[in-house]
């Protein structure tokens, strides 16, 4: 209780600054190439409290906030902030909580296989493309794939809403769960290999236990630790990553809106995206600080 | 809690959230798929600036008159239309029978309401402008004047009549832009300013607004209800919203899109290769410039740098060798192709390159500038490849014909135009013009003394003066000389550096039939069909 109480003052700090630096960025949400007649500009302006000194639009916007209102978007006009984030939102979702998963997946059992094959092929292999999968940036990945999967062979559809079902969304949940497996993997079998080199798991082996049950039952849980440390960055990086693959692929996730926003100098949309981020990343790590004590009991919150 | 367990839990919260939601919008198989470029702001043809959201909305909405796929004015919603003698009153006649898409009858005065709300301040319409010659209108844009005042009146359901403070010939032809479509009362009334939305919006146009999922996909039906719904082949159209070029062609590779907005700057060779005739290139109504800020050292009161600088351009290599995609090099501010209208050239086009060159840097040093004493300014461009080489390019070449010593500084799109705007740091600037309209006033009123959109701050009373003269001259010929000499008297002061006109590039697939390439680059989707299977 008192650790969210206390992410409260983080947040507003989060939000003032981030006010701060989209207002203090150069131009506006309305300049163009076509400027605007006085009178025009005036009206539009006027409409949307833009005429009003820096400390009161904070006061407007703060105000809002509090009643849960994250006002309209400048660049959207038919939307408001809260519905772009909230249609928007379960894209990113959906697609961040695929990512995540198959990156758990192939990179746990990449990394234990390859902590039990130590030094094989097989170990070979693993390493060798963890190095490479964590080196290589999204935006290369990205239309390397849809060169062969979508152009050449035309498995697969080149962008989101070129089709319907789940077809869609393999290659970018491919593309950004890609480096993440790497990363798991990699952590996985160092954590493994320190894990079955151990006392208990010599002593689970006198005992006469197979590998696989040793493994499952003995060394899995410990060798959890750093992978589900790892969480909180992974997160974060697949949020980001997900900027570049929404974009790429045309997927109507947060990202595109956040990066997009960020340029068009849609002040509101960007300052409810930081602020819906920054209240998710506060609250997922707290999720994990509570997970990490339910798995080891020797690290407790009050 | 067991690893395992917090694993599997993950993985089931990762399921649901995967099969949670609908989101099925593909359409039909014969679905005309399109590319674009950006989001609309809204549908909303009052509230909206994009030429992205102008192209939907004129697959949706519907003007008094429209365009035929080669760029010829053709009736659309008005069958016909007539012009006083002294050019100020334009009476159009709308077609029988018209209908809005929910079935409703659509009347001549919705298209005065549409004309009101757009001039009206507190819809803050950003093409208010756009009916700026119609009586009253800069008074009730100002707030000064009631909007009933506006000098659009329907006498009877079927007449729009329109009286005019000035000359503009062109009037008929902002009768296709969407900010003159008409207003569905209704649907204002109902949903207030969010009733352009899906399941909302209520259009005149030949389709009607199906689904819209914001960063992704617009999706169009037919609107049974449009008078000419037989001469409408496709059913249904998605605008696919595709940001980066490169993944559109992607997309039109793997067989996704029947047109593209654009084709990427470094794929262009390979394309043309590759595609041939599915690709097409046509001039567009808009000029790539650099502009000299002229309230402030050195190009403040000094033509012959200005000029100097100008001519040591090459723009036949800009146009051949940096950007490469059937650009004209640009001599004049008004592209050729414009409705009656002759851009007059700057007086060295004729000139060889030696000859401009030695013209250039006797101006150099008229100016007082030399080798011990060279030029030095900054150059400020929007970040973005072409952007980049062309400023690359025109730095080497200043530096090869007179010495100058250009410093490039490239900004984010919105920090260049603040800068611009305030014509306080820069010198010369990138920036570009484009015509909403086809006539040359759509390109030589941007320079006007006082217009906001002079972005190198020109001001010359002979040009205002012509300019004028051009507004209040019922004699199309007569106007017409007069517009002509007015950008003469412009370019002989060079105000800016024309580099180069656009063109419109797409590609569009061979099932594609009635696509038609014009210097407005409109696509109205009513016009094309699928090739029939032999």
């Amino acid at each position: 209780m008192l650790r969210i109480l206390g992410a409260i003052p983080t947040l507003l700090l989060v939000i003032a600054l981030a006010f701060l630096m989209v207002h203090a960025a150069p131009g506006g949400p309305f300049d163009d190439e076509r400027a605007l007649p006085a009178d025009v500009e005036a009206n539009i302006a006027a409409a949307y409290h833009l005429d009003e000194p820096l400390p009161q639009q904070f006061l407007r916007y703060m105000s809002g906030l509090l009643q849960g209102d994250l006002g309209p978007s400048y660049r959207y006009r038919d939307y408001t902030v809260a519905e772009l984030i909230g249609t928007a939102f379960p894209y990113s979702l959906k697609l961040g909580a695929m990512a995540m998963t198959l990156a758990l997946l192939l990179g746990v059992t990449a990394g234990t296989v390859a902590a039990l094959r130590q030094g094989t092929a097989l170990d070979k292999v693993v390493t060798g493309f963890s190095m490479t999968g964590i080196s290589i940036p999204v935006f290369v990945i990205a239309p390397v794939l849809v060169l062969f999967l979508a152009v050449k062979l035309q498995w697969l559809p080149a962008g989101w809403s070129g089709a319907t079902g789940m077809s869609r969304y393999l290659l970018p949940v491919i593309t950004l769960a890609l480096p993440q497996i790497a990363y798991i993997a990699r952590l996985t079998r160092a954590s493994m290999i320190d894990v079955l080199g151990r006392d208990f798991i010599r002593t689970a082996h006198a005992q006469g236990l197979g590998t696989a049950t040793i493994v499952r039952v003995h060394a899995l849980k410990p060798a959890m630790l750093p992978v589900l440390s790892y969480m909180g960055p992974a997160i974060a990086a697949i949020l980001t990553g997900s900027v570049v693959v929404e974009e790429i692929f045309g997927i109507p996730g947060l990202g595109q809106f956040f990066v997009r926003g960020a340029l068009n100098r849609d002040y509101t949309l960007v300052l409810g995206i930081v602020v819906f981020y920054a209240s998710l990343i506060v609250f997922l790590n707290l999720l994990v600080d509570i997970l990490y004590g339910a798995i080891d009991p020797r690290v407790r919150y009050r | 809690m067991n690893v395992l367990r917090i694993l599997w839990l993950t993985l089931i919260l990762a399921v649901v959230a995967a099969c949670g939601g609908a989101d099925e919008v593909a359409g039909p198989p014969d679905t005309l798929q399109r590319g674009i470029s950006s989001d609309p702001e809204t549908l909303d043809q009052h509230r909206s600036r994009s030429i992205q959201a102008a192209d939907v909305i004129r697959d949706l909405g519907e003007g008094l008159v429209g365009y035929s796929a080669t760029g010829e004015l053709i009736p659309a919603a008005a069958q016909s239309w007539e012009v006083s003698e002294d050019g100020l009153k334009y009476t159009f006649h709308l077609r029988d029978g018209l209908r809005w898409s929910n079935g409703e009858a659509l009347t001549a005065s919705h298209f005065v309401a549409g004309m009101r709300r757009l001039v009206d301040p507190s819809t803050a319409a950003f093409y208010a402008e756009m009916l700026g010659d119609l009586e009253n209108a800069a008074g009730i844009t100002s707030g000064d004047i009631p909007v009933s005042m506006l000098g659009v009146e329907a006498p009877d359901e079927r007449t729009v009549v329109l009286r005019l403070v000035q000359q503009t010939p062109y009037l008929v032809s902002l009768m296709t832009h969407p900010s003159t479509f008409p207003i569905h009362p209704g649907s204002i009334a109902e949903h207030g300013d969010s009733f352009a939305r899906p399941g909302k919006l209520v259009s005149n146009g030949a389709y009607r607004l199906e689904a819209w999922v914001p960063g992704s996909v617009i999706s169009l039906k037919r609107n049974e209800h449009y008078w000419n719904n037989a001469g409408t082949a496709i059913d249904a159209v998605n605008y696919h919203v595709i940001v980066q070029d490169s993944a559109e062609l992607n997309r039109y590779r793997a067989g996704e899109l029947h047109t593209t907005s654009t084709v990427p700057p470094d794929s262009f060779a390979q394309v043309r290769e590759e595609y041939g005739e599915q690709l097409h290139v046509a001039p567009y109504l808009g000029v790539y410039y650099y502009g000299y800020n002229l309230t402030r050292p050195p190009f403040k009161d000094n033509a012959p740098l200005r000029q100097a600088l100008s001519m040591a351009v090459d723009r036949e290599q800009l146009a051949l060798r940096v950007t490469g995609r059937g650009e004209a090099p640009a001599y004049s501010w008004v592209p050729p192709g414009v409705n009656n209208y002759e851009p007059p050239l700057s007086s060295f086009a004729a000139l060889s390159k030696d000859e401009r060159e030695r013209v250039a840097r006797r101006l150099y040093k008229e100016a007082g500038y030399s080798a011990e004493n060279p030029l030095k300014i900054e150059v400020r461009y929007n970040t973005n490849d072409t952007n980049r080489k062309i400023a690359v390019a025109i730095q080497s070449m200043w530096r090869e014909v007179l010495g100058v010593e250009t410093t490039l500084i490239n900004e984010e799109f919105q920090v260049l135009l603040a800068n611009m705007r305030d014509a306080e740091i820069t010198q010369v600037f990138r920036s570009s013009w484009t015509g909403d309209y086809n006539d040359a006033h759509a390109f030589l009123s941007a320079l006007q003394s006082g217009s906001a959109t002079n972005m190198p701050r020109y001001e010359n009373e002979e040009f205002d003066a012509l300019m004028a003269l051009a507004s209040n001259q019922v004699d199309p010929e007569q106007r017409k000389l007069y517009l002509e000499e007015a950008e003469r008297v412009m370019l002989a002061d060079y105000p800016l550096i024309p580099i180069y006109f656009f063109v419109s590039k797409h590609l569009v697939s061979p099932q594609i039939e009635g696509w038609g390439d014009n210097v407005l680059d409109y696509h109205y989707s009513q016009q094309l069909s699928f090739k029939a299977v032999p």
